[in-house]
């Protein structure tokens, strides 16, 4: 194996955790719903069917920082450091997320159970809002310079800088945001038909469907945008990757030639877009189905995967500086050494049987549909 | 350069305060995910209702815990990006590694069957729920390992290489991560959450005791989670040793932080108990402390587990001196001269690059000599004065003796809850008394576990690598009033959320108290 095969195979790898991460954000967007429920019954059945994969997608995100820092550090090293609000944002609403399912109906929780309500309604909204902000950097690019000679600078040894606002540039620039809006309705799209999938309760079913509609009507809207925006797009191309400084060159439209002269990128953003308008239709318009959610989630996860590639295939810099574009890094400048991807890669053999197991768990917990009945008898319940 | 320091100081602040809080719910996971085990294990073999009654009970505690422990540790991993980015490049490429691994492994074994756990009960088979406790704690151990093994591995580097053109540090050697210092490290920190959790249930169940509902609950609980607590302490204890002389042999200066020690001797007595005297200085001659009281020769056996053996002090390892097995003085490299190489080092990765540029490849042959001669001594080229390398001395040495005598202390009280509880004169319901020991030295274990921490990290400053990266290269660029403001968000949401959680903690187990806990023989008051 060399490097150059390693680094294309980590790239998939992560590209494969962003997919299912952002598939994972159903739990996002259901988060979003709580505090428009109806009544307590639909809130309760809401919380409860959610609730249950809350940790696959918190552990999904953990693994996707991780995967990261092992594969391609200096990515790790120069985003998070740079970047630091938009990174302590998304944290902050996580951290909200991890205690409020547990908490919020336990008696003496201080807060009482509306603001546990708010603070999933938080993490869910400006969770999926800044991750989408976060991905769409990898195109749009970020403020950041990078110079390892630095190292040895005793009184100023920090080796990448960024734009003195760190993060809130990329918060509040609207192409960004246009990914990130676009997450949010997706998950919560996603969310419609992941609770139609758990949820044996006809009038929330119904209603589901037709939140269903909206949502994906707004997703579209933004995510037709956002492609167009990604499709015109001026990109960068390295020319030379020789060193650790790329050298680059503009090239117009670089994304859709991506996409285009890498037929295998267009076929599987191709492949995952059908999927996610089919799961749509099934899920809006096919009374009596309730499995659009597998479609809706392979074809988000083959769409997030196909962008990723795009990003950082076809020699594209997969983080574009626009200060200093010697600085963008690439796959092959930022990633980690041979040896530690061929000791990861050993690693990743066990990644098919951590799925074949969360399968199955989910499978078996699953095969009963969650009913009001159910919550009224268990001891264990959010 | 002052904002410099003011950014270090802040972003090492934050680092404390979220592993702090982390660490105060992690050992109570580890712990009671294995009580829990055990106790679900004599359910599911005696299919007596009482057990199942109890093993539902602490994992709900369980539950309302882990939850918090989540949060804490989604920071942590994160916050070598955001607050350490230099140090995330220059060691990235091993220290990735087992935190990747940790979330691949661990992580999704306790994602995935901590919901069974909750929420399995009648949806699958007695037998799988089982598996499903046993690999909640199983994940939450391994989860550890990883870190821990990552954790070691700053204090101990090995397994790589330096890579001049690149300008990190690079794995060469994957087994070589699990050395005896990450080995000592994890059974440590694993066996102290087993002794925290058992004496958490001794202390809870003394409360039910005291409040007189669900005896026979409480002793039940009280015996299953001290066997689990002393096999703990008693571990914990044995490995401490093992930690020792792992800190003796690779971290010397810590070592005699620990101690207060700054001219060491042969046979070298332990400061039992103790007060350093805040005004010393390596190289004055001040009393090295305001009092104390001797154990004789205890270090020696302690570090080298000799009787005579020679333990260096601050100012002898400074000056490099030591004296070897055979009892000759030797000189190893002192500090000054370490900051001396440590700068040509640094000079030397300079000409490199620059003979790299010029694609000089005779001058880059050279410079590369050089710099794997003074490499193990880079981190020291950061530093002005020798002083700059000493960790704080009185913090070190007062949290060492407060692990010391609080884990004796635990050992045996948790004995004597053992004892006592086995007693069929029933003393410890009767005794009002031994029940107040019992709650009120919960929070003490809580002190003693984080004593041990601030041992290890303290103790290793000022780096965040041994010997090749101090703190002051480590950090991001960020502004110093951007860290002081999540520094303070990150303070007040933990505090909160820790009231939270103690006040859940305290009202379910007031609640469930009073349901009937002892099924076959009620005995609800």
């Amino acid at each position: 194996m060399t490097l150059e095969y390693l680094q294309n195979y980590w790239w998939v790898i992560v590209s494969v955790l962003g997919g299912i991460l952002v598939f994972l954000l159903f739990v996002q967007g259901g988060q979003t719903m709580l505090l428009g429920a109806a009544n307590e019954k639909e809130k309760l059945l809401i919380v409860n069917s959610i609730g249950r994969k809350w940790e696959l997608t918190f552990t999904t995100l953990v693994l996707f920082g991780g995967a990261l820092f092992a594969s391609f550090p200096l990515f790790y090293s120069t985003s998070f450091g740079g970047a630091y609000w938009l990174w302590i944002c998304i944290l902050f609403s996580f951290i909200l997320q991890a205690v409020s399912y547990e908490y919020r109906d336990k008696p003496g929780n201080v807060f009482g159970r509306k603001t546990y309500d708010t603070f999933l309604f938080i993490n869910g909204s400006v969770g999926c809002l800044l991750l989408g902000v976060a991905v769409a950097m990898f195109f749009f690019g970020a403020e950041f310079s990078v110079d390892r000679q630095l190292l040895t600078d005793v009184r100023q040894p920090v080796i990448s800088h960024w734009a003195h606002t760190h993060g809130f540039e990329a918060i509040f620039n609207w192409q960004n945001l246009l990914l990130g809006v676009a997450v949010l309705f997706l998950a919560r799209t996603l969310a419609c038909m992941y609770m139609i999938n758990n949820i044996d309760n006809d009038e929330l079913v119904a209603k589901l469907r037709a939140k269903c509609l909206t949502n994906a009507g707004i997703f579209l809207v933004f995510f037709l945008w956002f492609m167009a925006m990604l499709w015109t797009a001026t990109g960068q191309v390295v020319v030379d990757a020789s060193t650790t400084q790329l050298v680059v060159e503009e090239e117009d439209f670089k994304y859709f030639h991506n996409m285009t002269r890498g037929w295998w990128i267009g076929m599987t953003f191709l492949i995952g877009v059908i999927l996610v308008l089919f799961s749509i239709y099934r899920a809006c318009f096919v009374k009596g189905s309730r499995n659009a959610v597998w479609f809706g989630g392979i074809g988000t996860a083959l769409t997030v995967i196909s962008l990723f590639w795009a990003a950082g295939f076809m020699d594209t810099p997969f983080y574009p500086s626009i200060i200093d574009p010697s600085s963008s890094l690439s796959i092959r400048n930022a990633s980690s050494s041979e040896f530690t991807l061929v000791a990861m890669t050993y690693v990743s053999i066990g990644v098919p049987f951590v799925l074949a197991y969360i399968a199955y768990v989910w499978r078996k917990m699953d095969s009963k549909k969650l009913t009001i009945s159910e919550l009224e008898e268990t001891s264990h319940k959010y | 350069m002052e904002d410099m320091n003011s950014l270090i100081d802040w972003s090492r602040l934050q680092f404390a305060l979220t592993a702090i809080y982390h660490w105060l719910f992690v050992p109570l996971t580890l712990g009671l995910s294995v009580i829990v085990a055990v106790m679900e294990t004599i359910y599911v073999r005696t299919k007596s209702e009482k057990w199942l009654a109890c093993t539902k009970f602490w994992m709900t505690l369980f539950g309302i815990n882990f939850a918090i422990g989540v949060a804490s540790g989604l920071i942590l991993e994160f916050e070598f990006g955001t607050n350490w980015s230099n140090y995330s490049w220059f060691v990235g490429d091993i220290f990735g590694a087992p935190l990747a691994i940790e979330g691949i492994f661990a992580f999704f074994i306790e994602a995935t069957f901590v919901a069974v756990m909750f929420f399995g009960w009648g949806k699958v088979s007695k037998g799988f729920h089982l598996t499903a406790t046993w690999l909640t704690a199983f994940g939450a151990s391994l989860s550890a390992l990883w870190i821990l093994v990552a954790n070691a591995w700053m204090q101990y580097p090995v397994g790589m290489e330096f890579d001049p053109e690149q300008m990190r540090n690079v794995m060469d050697n994957f087994w070589d991560l699990f050395s005896g210092v990450a080995i000592n490290k994890f059974f440590h920190a694993v066996f102290s959450g087993w002794a925290l959790a058992g004496v958490f249930v001794i202390g809870v169940s003394c409360w039910f005791l005291y409040k007189k509902r669900n005896v026979e609950f409480a002793l039940r609980s009280i015996k299953t989670g001290g066997w689990v607590g002393l096999i703990g302490m008693a571990l914990t204890m044995w490995t401490g040793d093992g930690s020792a002389v792992e800190v003796a042999r690779h971290q010397p200066m810590k070592l005699a932080a620990m101690e207060g020690l700054y001219h060491g001797q042969k046979g070298q007595s332990l400061v039992g108990f103790g007060i350093v005297n805040p005004d010393k200085n390596w190289d004055d001659a001040e009393a090295e402390y305001l009092f104390k009281f001797d154990i004789p020769n205890g270090l020696s056996i302690l570090a080298r587990h000799d009787y005579e053996a020679f333990v260096p002090g601050i100012a002898d390892i400074i000056n490099g001196v030591d004296i070897n097995e055979n009892g000759d003085t030797i000189n190893t490299v002192s500090y000054a001269e370490r900051i001396e190489r440590g700068k040509m080092a640094q000079q030397a990765l300079r000409d490199y690059d620059a003979a790299l540029k010029d694609g000089n490849e005779a001058e880059m042959a050279e410079a590369k000599q050089r710099l794997e001669q003074d490499y193990p001594f880079f981190g020291y080229g950061y530093f002005d004065t020798v002083e700059e390398a000493i960790p704080p001395v009185g913090l070190t040495f007062t949290m060492f003796r407060i692990m010391v005598i609080l884990g004796s202390y635990f050992l045996l009280f948790i004995i004597v809850a053992l004892i006592i509880a086995y007693k069929k004169s029933g003393a410890l319901t009767k005794s009002k008394m031994l029940q107040w020991i019992a709650m009120l030295s919960v929070p003490f274990m809580w002190l003693c576990s984080q004593a041990g921490w601030a041992v290890a990290e303290v103790g290793r400053q000022p780096w965040t690598v041994q010997d090749l990266l101090p703190t002051k290269a480590a950090i991001s660029s960020v502004s110093t009033s951007s860290v002081i403001v999540t520094f303070w968000m990150f303070a007040a949401v933990f505090t909160a959320l820790l009231i939270a959680e103690v006040s859940i903690m305290v009202k379910t187990t007031s609640r469930e108290s009073k349901k009937n806990l002892d099924p076959v023989n009620p005995q609800v008051s």
